[in-house]
């Protein structure tokens, strides 16, 4: 089952610094397992980040993507309070989305 | 027709709540989740057929892209890179492991009021050139930077 993400948001002037950590295993389909057999490709196809609802980043990746994956973006016109919202499907249609606050510098 | 978001709707079983997206706007239908995913870039085995697969033909080499990678990674599985994208307008930005067995490791769409930058960890399976490919304005930039893998994250 998917993990829920770890996502921090957090505004510098009027952007908002984006750290995005997803839990998954990102499988390339060229490791084979202790018997030899290779496991299959698992990997997270597609991450959405919307800013209060409209999308602002929109990626496509491959297996090359390291495992439990990291992403980090810059949001502009941000400000505290508003909403942060990240969706991703992988290839075997899982999919998890989360969702979190921009929080002021501290 | 467009299979691979028909296979999507199919394994999620969320059409409903994607129809309502669409309807409220939230999503324009061609930019469902997974809908548009490259997959001709994503299978492609050589950095032309990468570029060709981006559209990205004939790029030219600017120094307004700046590439943050390790000059030594010493584990291939986590390979921290970052691009900025100085450029006016930027739209798009991907990132490309020239010597990987599938090169092309993420594209990033930024046109929605991200700003050019984007920061994610790769596997590289040995050393090679990490080049960064950024639409901007319409147009095609490249640069590009080597870093050396000490052990491959491929295997």
């Amino acid at each position: 089952m998917a993990e829920p993400m770890k996502i921090r948001a957090t505004l510098q002037g009027d952007v908002a610094d984006v750290r995005i950590l997803m839990l998954h295993p990102m499988e390339t389909g060229q490791r084979k397992d202790s018997k030899g057999q290779v496991v299959p490709m698992h990997f997270i196809q597609s991450v959405v980040v919307t800013h209060n609802g409209k999308i602002v980043l929109d990626t496509q990746w491959s297996q090359a993507v390291a495992r439990n994956p990291f992403l980090g973006l810059r949001v502009k016109g941000a400000k505290a309070g508003d909403k942060i919202g990240v969706t991703w499907v992988d290839n075997k249609g899982d999919k998890r989305t989360d969702e979190v606050t921009v929080t002021p510098a501290s | 027709m467009n299979i691979a978001r028909r296979t999507f709707l199919k394994l999620t079983g969320g059409a409903g709540a994607l129809a309502a997206a669409c309807a409220a706007g939230l999503v324009s239908s061609g930019r469902v989740l997974a809908a548009n995913w490259n997959k001709a870039g994503f299978e492609s085995k050589a950095l032309a057929d990468v570029m060709k697969s981006l559209g990205a033909n004939g790029a030219i080499e600017s120094k307004d892209i700046i590439i943050t990678a390790p000059d030594i990674a010493e584990n291939g599985a986590v390979v921290p890179v970052a691009i900025t994208s100085k450029l006016p307008n930027t739209q798009q930005i991907s990132i490309v492991a020239e010597k990987n067995p599938f090169p092309l490791a993420a594209t990033f769409d930024v046109s929605g009021g991200g700003e050019g930058y984007v920061s994610a960890r790769i596997k590289m399976g040995q050393t090679s050139d990490v080049w960064a490919v950024v639409k901007a304005d319409g147009k095609y930039f490249t640069a590009r930077k080597e870093v050396k893998v000490t052990v491959g994250g491929c295997g």
